[in-house]
């Protein structure tokens, strides 16, 4: 693999070394052909690349458990394979496949009830709170809730959306989804109730259990959809991404097909901080990063959205927008990035912000690119190039 | 009966040639798993279909039918079809 940035200078066979009792960065990029790690310490100046892991599959999530800093799991299909869940508990020196990783409940055999769905990939990937340590989440395409009770092994149907008739209805059909396929992505556990649960369907709207995934009801008012659309149908509403903010859990935001939108809890009205947004920008895109102690500070990377939704960077200049004030006012950060001519898009589940102070945040594009920021969003650097068609980055800190 | 295993399905065999026995494809598979775990879901999914791009071939004839009877001994062969890029 070839790069040709000085952030990835370390050679490859050494771990960029971390002092004694300094935390350690990695990076899991999830790629459809493949996934790798980088590594790097607390300074966040050179990475080290670990991988490719699982060249050729198609990888729509890999995942740290922060609560033993060590199991990973990787959703993974490959182009004529059925989907699966990989395993490792050494940091992915080694995997395994989970015995029975998520599928859905087989139809009815009297031809009665809903039709029966297959799982086409698990999308999404989200560990339990730390007082239920081999809990793990998964949301499928189609749109389909899971849950694992020992530490991603084995996968069961979880809750009663997967086949419930009114939920199966605002699920729609596979051409109501992303291009890709309908998901179930976002899943959000309260960390100070494991009970409370919040997930997002495109389509399908955004919806919260109080009740441990009993029962879930929509979470929609005063979102806004497409024009023409009735907007208290969950069907019309295609969330692309909800953050909790881990330092005041009952703000989310969430940016989605039509703008940006910020809740605070109990209150169950989404107000559009999108609009506060450049004009000439929009409110478009698809991921959204929250600041982990700061709960006013989130950042977006605005995409096209105009005509026929290019989802590409506005004019060809990538910019990532911070807000710090909860959305009242966004600025423009965009140092160290192309000007002009560079076309991006960047994937709901590819933006992440480590827990080291300044912030690290990082991106990768569909072009196979990995940038990163060492100061909040101030100055951009490329850590990597060539990689394939990224899906996902995620951040995770290692003692 | 000998089962021939493409590219994508050695990681669970370690092999391209193994062996398995059973009345109907659908026992064949049964015992793969059993000697294989979890390389039957990469085939057939959770309504009991075969996947999009797998297909089955027994002494040169496609099989499209997990019931379907086998006789005692010949070649199965499992190939991966048609995706990629």
């Amino acid at each position: 693999m070839t790069h040709d940035n000085t952030a990835l200078s370390t050679p490859a066979d050494e771990p960029a070394a971390s002092a004694p009792g300094e935390r350690a960065v990695v990076l899991l990029v999830a790629t459809r052909k493949g996934a790798w790690l980088y590594h790097s310490d607390a300074a966040r100046e050179r990475w080290r690349v670990d991988g490719p892991h699982f060249l050729g599959h198609i990888i729509s999530h890999l995942v740290l458990d922060p609560r033993d800093g060590r199991t990973l799991l990787a959703a993974a299909k490959t182009g004529h394979l059925g989907p699966t869940i990989f395993r490792s508990t050494d940091l992915g020196r080694s995997w395994s496949e989970a015995r029975h990783p998520p599928a859905f409940a087989s139809a009815a055999k009297d031809g009665e009830g809903l039709p029966g769905r297959t799982v086409d990939h698990t999308f999404w990937l989200t560990p339990g709170n730390p007082d239920q340590p081999e809990v793990w989440y998964a949301g499928t395409s189609p749109q389909g809730l899971f849950r694992s009770r020992d530490g991603g092994v084995s996968w069961a149907p979880f809750s009663c959306i997967n086949d419930d008739p009114q939920y199966r209805r605002w699920m729609g059909s596979v051409q109501d989804g992303t291009p890709d396929g309908p998901k179930l992505h976002s899943i959000i556990v309260d960390p100070r109730d494991a009970a409370h649960l919040y997930l997002a369907m495109s389509g399908g709207g955004v919806h919260e259990s109080v009740d441990g995934g009993l029962s879930f009801k929509p979470l929609l008012d005063q979102l806004k959809v497409v024009e023409g659309f009735d907007r208290a149908d969950p069907t019309f509403h295609d969330p692309h991404c909800v953050r909790l903010c881990p330092s005041q859990p009952d703000r989310l935001y969430q940016q989605n097909h039509c703008g940006v939108f910020r809740l605070d809890r109990p209150s169950e009205q989404w107000l559009d901080i999108g609009r506060n947004l450049p004009a000439e920008v929009g409110d478009v895109g698809f991921p959204l990063v929250v600041h982990p102690r700061d709960a006013d500070t989130a950042w977006v990377f605005p995409m096209d959205g105009t005509s026929v939704w290019p989802r590409t960077s506005p004019d060809g200049k990538p910019a990532v927008y911070a807000t710090r004030d909860g959305g009242q006012s966004w600025r423009r950060l965009d140092a160290g990035l192309p000007s002009s001519q560079a076309w991006w898009t960047v994937k709901r589940q590819a933006m992440s912000a480590d827990g080291l102070d300044p912030v690290g945040l990082y991106f990768g594009t569909t072009s196979g690119e990995l940038w990163m920021s060492r100061d909040e969003g101030l100055h951009w650097q490329c850590i990597a190039r060539h990689l394939p068609e990224i899906y996902a980055v995620e951040s995770a800190l290692l003692a | 009966m000998k089962v021939l295993i493409p590219s994508a399905l050695r990681s669970y065999t370690g092999h391209g040639e193994v062996e398995a026995g059973g009345a109907t494809l659908a026992a064949v598979l049964a015992d793969l798993e059993r000697r294989y775990p979890g390389i039957r879901f990469r085939m057939i999914d959770e309504q009991q279909e075969i996947r999009r791009h797998i297909r089955f071939f027994l002494n040169g004839e496609q099989l499209r039918d997990l019931a379907q009877p086998l006789p005692a001994s010949g070649e199965l062969i499992i190939v991966q079809a048609l995706s990629g890029g």
